[in-house]
């Protein structure tokens, strides 16, 4: 690929003084240089959006130990999460007794549908995140980027105030329903949520919910 | 007065330093990159702002499509001595009493997702290249007889689960289902696999950025 400087001086050409013509050794590389520059951006983008992205999910085991007793859940910090048919959300705060239920207030996986309602219940760790990664961004606080996950993890195992979500899917929701409120407890940072069953008063709660 | 001789310049620059660069980055772009694997459905997978990356190695991927059919893929481990898929597979003839022949076997080795019953692989490995495997799949699909079985009475998919995770003890599961897929068959699938004690799964999703600020 190499360009060729032809030596100007026409010696070796026999004994005579006539001077050869003198041709461009270059080969004219634009043509090569565009395609080259074609393909190098195609493999750049293509690597780069090829890998997927994956949500983390742990749920618990499912064999039943006896020893341990289900942690109880206090009433004020309980928020009942129920998914229903055409992206509709019902949610209620506290317990629901079977003499008193509460009422279902209907809302969306919009943005100001229930993380409103969520960032709102879950202010106080929500502040603490939130000035934890100020510092970090300020350079006030150098951390390597694992210390700062178990650090965010600290601050939410230590949240003893922070709502305490129980996700219930009805009938006839979508994939996709699941992932975005799993995805809303992540963007709010919900400390602690349980992906559990419909329970036989929410179910008689749905059938009076509003449409 | 004798005339001024203007020393003639090539127009031309030296692109060869430019040239060597750009092959040098093509051909790493071209060395590193990996396509896509060839999917046996389409799948629009819903998007969250989780920026994991998916494990590359050791994953077994359960596809669920819009109609709740099960596909199933696996990787042949950290590297191609280990022939996970290979092994996956002799273990779930010897489970359905069947005999697949040594080439059918290689050939498995280097293929990607399938969803159909154990009892009729083999047809599917024979098919001479890609786009007969993928019409025998889609074949299948217009018989309603694709998917792997997971219904109670032959329940393929916990033994496919189960002798891959006898195989290799790390191997992650990733999980990749339709925006539309009804919630129910995801359980489903999520039973089964908690029922064969994993508990830990890798949703499949696009990225998308969030802002969220506190409202006062």
């Amino acid at each position: 690929m190499a360009e060729i400087i032809e030596n100007s001086s026409g010696k070796g050409s026999g004994g005579g003084k006539r001077k050869p013509k003198k041709y461009s050794a270059a080969i004219d590389m634009t043509p090569m240089v565009d395609l080259m520059c074609l393909l190098i951006t195609f493999f750049m983008l293509t690597t780069a959006f090829s890998k997927p992205k994956v949500m983390e999910i742990v749920l618990p085991d499912k064999t039943i130990d006896t020893n341990i007793k289900p942690m109880p859940i206090d009433k004020n910090r309980a928020v009942t999460i129920i998914m229903a048919e055409n992206d509709i959300i019902y949610y209620y705060e506290g317990l629901a007794k079977a003499d008193s239920l509460p009422s279902l207030i209907k809302t969306d996986y919009s943005k100001d549908g229930i993380r409103k309602f969520l960032l709102k219940r879950n202010k106080p760790l929500l502040e603490q995140i939130i000035a934890f990664k100020e510092k970090i961004t300020k350079g006030e606080l150098v951390l390597p980027r694992d210390s700062v996950n178990s650090e965010l993890k600290k601050l939410r195992n230590k949240d003893k105030v922070g709502p305490i979500i129980l996700i219930k899917a009805a009938d006839n929701i979508k994939y996709k329903n699941f992932v975005d409120i799993i995805d809303e407890m992540a963007i709010t940072n919900i400390a602690r949520y349980a992906i559990v069953d419909l329970n036989h008063l929410e179910l008689k709660m749905l059938e009076t919910a509003p449409k | 007065m004798s005339k001024i001789k203007i020393q003639k310049k090539s127009p031309h620059i030296d692109m060869t330093p430019m040239v060597d660069l750009f092959a040098l980055l093509l051909t790493f772009f071209m060395l590193t990159s990996t396509f896509r694997p060839q999917e046996p459905a389409v799948i629009d997978t819903p998007s969250s702002i989780s920026e994991k990356q998916a494990p590359d190695k050791e994953i077994l991927n359960i596809s669920i499509d819009k109609e709740g059919k099960v596909y199933f893929n696996l990787d042949n481990g950290p590297d191609t001595t280990t022939k996970f898929r290979e092994k996956v597979l002799e273990k779930m003839a010897e489970q359905y009493k069947l005999k697949f022949t040594p080439k059918q076997y290689e050939t498995f080795s280097k293929l990607s997702a399938f969803g159909m019953p154990v009892q009729i692989l083999n047809q599917w490995i024979d098919k001479k290249d890609p786009t007969r495997r993928d019409e025998f799949q889609k074949q299948l699909k217009e018989a309603k007889k694709d998917g792997i079985p997971t219904d109670s009475a032959d329940n393929q998919l916990a033994w496919w689960i189960l002798l891959t995770r006898q195989v290799d003890q790390n191997i992650q599961v990733g999980i990749k289902a339709d925006m539309e897929t009804d919630y129910k068959a995801v359980k489903k699938i999520l039973d089964i696999l908690q029922d064969k004690k994993v508990n830990k799964f890798n949703l499949t999703t696009n990225l998308e950025k969030v802002e969220v600020k506190i409202e006062n």
